[in-house]
């Protein structure tokens, strides 16, 4: 096939046999794979311009107010607009897959996508246009500081966030709406017991239950275990959403009451219990859904690679309890360098509870590879190779966090590249994108029915780059953190020159790497297929026909 | 094992974290490679228990480990019992220091306590070697108490090697912190002298 032929085309894809669920799955999976370039760039941005007066951009990207719009909004645009959207997509597709119900709301699943696609953008244009950089931290008063940055770009932007925010509410429902329609294998379940599967309290009185040597509670969970993350995950996702969302509303109030030529008194609001309330919030994310959401994964791809059940399954589904609590009551790690906040919190919620995030993440760590063990000798596939990815980037990211989780620690490590990118870029880029990266090459061929992946190689290509990019790009900034290198600060004269350099040769990898995956993608489905994504399906269908177990069989060797 | 710096604290958690991501990576690439093989067998077998036991004396013996082995942490937890050898008060409004001595000479072995004030937003409080490498730093919060005095943040530090460091706020408080070209208006060179320590430190 020629390549003009195949760009247009695609491999045998037809997006006229796409059904809507399908459709809507896709469009967010596009959006998302879009965000990403966008953040991809902008991280090479800032790479560049910390590498000193020799940086081949232009000299605007290195003034603060431009230097810190982008910083504002990379965070917004990565976690919002691609990591949120492809989560997204994943579990609206997944919860029908695996419950075997349709989709509450294929039309609520549009504006889910649509919302945050809108959102992420307006977020965006508020930064470029307009420079509003109090960053994604938002501590106050920084974000109502009218000296600084413009009022309009102030609302344009938290209207962006809000309507990420509402987008999050639509995705919440649905998945919720879902899960409880009482249809198909669910129809003789009642609420309680849905409920009471999907805060996995069943795995943890079956575990109850055969201590004392009695009957197991239920042999057969009315929830599959991923379909219990995704329920456990969604709950800090809601709750993630109100506090950002009220956040927004009280930056909001104090911007319009400037903008009417009547300021309120910022000191109003005491900024040690605002950073105590916004950090709980955000932290959700993070210590959160994230950790939740990325453990029902690994268990999910490793029950759909092996075909077999999961190792430990009732340890699994009680773990996913206790995450509930502990990713409530770790947020105080993020406060352990703020000399008024109270020690018994520093202690308890800030090292000792976060501590347990080891044994969380380590334990889903532990069954996901007993369970691929047990199954041995499997394909090398794309999919498990990016399991095996995702593995190594928790591996990595969740010690290097729990160090700095630390009094003794955090008082040389706080605010440093340590976190940044020994952390959160190994955690996102390597742990979480690897694993989505896994869930999509399972999935791809029951979103697309059976297309044909372009090339092989590009996909090795792809997986290798973004590996050893992702990685180095995190270690090389984690050394310049250790040697004193701030992450929210500007450094135009090439300070932490060398790291610097090795940090950005690593980020472009990345950057190729998802150009790499990009054009893969855009071979298979070609142009038009990427277009048809877009016009609505002839098939109104909202959920999906084969079944986990066929998924499996493809994985033997 | 005591660590009289953050200089040698830093050195160690880089080699100890090294040691620790070379292994973990190895051992996935290890076991991805005998997922493939047949005939692969355990090399050990690790029991659930241990294995839970193991990330829980982790987790747990890692903050024992610092407690004890940091000599900050403590010093920080019972600050306000202990008496400074000198006392060092200022404030911060719209990116300037405020009542900043022009630098702080501290005799080896000397504990230092530095209570900041912010007017306006949240700042931070950090100083650092001519390297660049971090000697400490805190979180810098405004606000007011019902007296209306501004709220304090303070912290005690030992100095126990010879130096000159800067400081700088470590919380980013907006572009105005610097100058269009980048240039820091918040660094303050020199701030600190160390007079008085051996060459490896101490008195």
């Amino acid at each position: 096939m020629s390549f003009m032929n195949n760009l247009m085309n695609g491999t045998n894809f037809d997006h006229e046999s796409l059904n809507a669920l399908q459709k809507v799955t896709l469009r967010a999976v596009v959006m998302s794979f879009l965000f990403f370039g966008l953040v991809a760039i902008e991280g090479m941005i800032m790479r560049l311009v910390v590498t000193g007066p020799a940086n081949p951009l232009p000299e605007m990207f290195s003034h603060p107010e431009h230097y810190f719009s982008i910083m504002t909004v990379h965070p917004i645009v990565g976690i919002f607009g691609s990591t949120y959207q492809l989560v997204f997509a994943a579990f609206m597709f997944l919860v029908p897959f695996l419950t075997k119900k349709p989709l509450y709301s294929v039309k609520l699943a549009n504006a889910v996508w649509i919302l945050i696609t809108v959102g992420t953008a307006l977020a965006w244009i508020a930064a470029f246009v307009w420079q509003y950089a109090p960053l994604y931290t938002l501590y106050w008063p920084l974000p109502a500081d009218t000296k600084q940055f413009s009022v309009v770009g102030g609302i344009v932007f938290i209207i962006g966030v809000a309507l990420i925010m509402v987008g999050t509410l639509g995705f919440i429902y649905n998945i919720y709406a879902t899960i409880f329609a009482r249809v198909g294998v669910h129809k003789d379940k009642t609420t309680k017991e849905l409920l009471i599967s999907g805060f996995g309290i069943d795995g943890m009185l079956n575990l109850i239950n055969k201590l004392r040597g009695k009957p197991p509670y239920t042999k057969e969970p009315a929830l599959a275990l991923p379909v219990v993350a995704i329920f456990r995950g969604t709950v800090d996702t809601f709750l993630d959403a109100i506090v950002i969302l009220s956040a927004g509303v009280l930056v909001l109030v104090y911007l319009i009451f400037d903008a009417s030529g009547h300021p309120l008194d910022v000191a109003a609001i005491d900024s040690l219990l605002y950073k105590n309330y916004f950090w709980w919030g955000l932290d959700l994310v993070a210590d959160g859904l994230v950790l939740i959401y990325v453990a029902g994964s690994w268990y999910l791809l490793a029950t759909l690679i092996t075909g077999q059940k999961l190792f430990m399954e009732n340890v699994a589904r009680a773990a996913l309890m206790l995450e509930l609590l502990v990713s409530w009551m770790v947020w105080s790690h993020h406060l352990l360098a703020d000399q008024n906040q109270p020690e018994m919190m520093k202690l308890i919620s800030g090292e000792m509870v976060t501590a347990f995030e080891l044994l969380t993440q380590g334990l889903a760590l532990f069954i996901t590879l007993v369970t691929l063990w047990k199954a041995r000798p499997l394909k090398m596939t794309m999919e498990l190779k990016y399991l095996l990815g995702g593995l190594v980037g928790f591996g990595l990211a969740v010690p290097a966090a729990i160090i700095q989780a630390d009094m003794g620690m955090n008082r040389v490590l706080h605010n440093t590249q340590w976190i940044i990118m020994a952390h959160v870029h190994i955690a996102l880029i390597v742990g979480l994108y690897m694993t989505l990266y896994s869930a999509l090459y399972v999935l791809w061929p029951i979103v697309t029915n059976n297309t044909k992946m372009y090339s092989a190689k590009l996909s090795n290509v792809h997986f290798w780059m973004y590996l050893i990019g992702g990685i180095g790009m995190g270690a090389f900034g984690g050394m310049a953190g250790l040697d004193g290198m701030l992450r929210r600060h500007l450094y135009v004269n090439g300070e932490f020159n060398t790291l610097m350099i090795l940090a950005a040769v690593c980020g472009s990898m990345v950057l190729i790497a998802w150009a790499v995956f990009l054009y893969n993608i855009v071979m298979s489905v070609g142009i038009k297929g990427l277009i048809g994504i877009f016009l609505p399906a002839k098939d109104p269908s909202a959920s999906y026909g084969i079944e986990p177990e066929v998924v499996a069989e493809n994985h033997q060797v | 094992m005591t660590f009289s710096n953050s200089a040698e604290l830093l050195s160690f958690h880089w080699v100890a974290y090294s040691i620790y991501s070379a292994m973990i990576i190895s051992v996935i690439a290890w076991f991805g490679y005998n997922l493939t093989r047949k005939e692969a067998k355990s090399v050990v077998r690790i029991p659930f228990y241990g294995y839970i036991a193991f990330l829980v004396a982790g987790g747990v013996g890692h903050h024992i480990f610092t407690y004890n082995a940091i000599p900050w942490v403590s010093q920080d937890i019972t600050r306000d019992s202990i008496k400074p050898d000198a006392s060092y008060n200022f404030e911060i409004a719209d990116h300037k220091w405020i009542g900043l001595p022009k630098q702080v000479v501290v005799q080896c072995g000397q504990t230092i306590k530095f209570d900041v004030h912010s007017r306006d937003l949240v700042y931070g409080f950090g100083l650092f070697r001519q390297d660049g490498s971090m000697v400490m730093q805190m979180q810098v919060n405004p606000g007011k108490d019902a007296t209306g005095i501004l709220e304090s943040n303070d912290i005690l530090w030992t100095f126990n090697h010879n130096g000159v460091f800067d400081l700088t706020s470590t919380e980013y408080s907006g572009p105005a912190q610097y100058t269009e070209d980048g240039k820091d208006l918040m660094l303050v060179k020199n701030f600190v002298k160390v007079v008085g320590c051996k060459d490896g430190g101490g008195k």
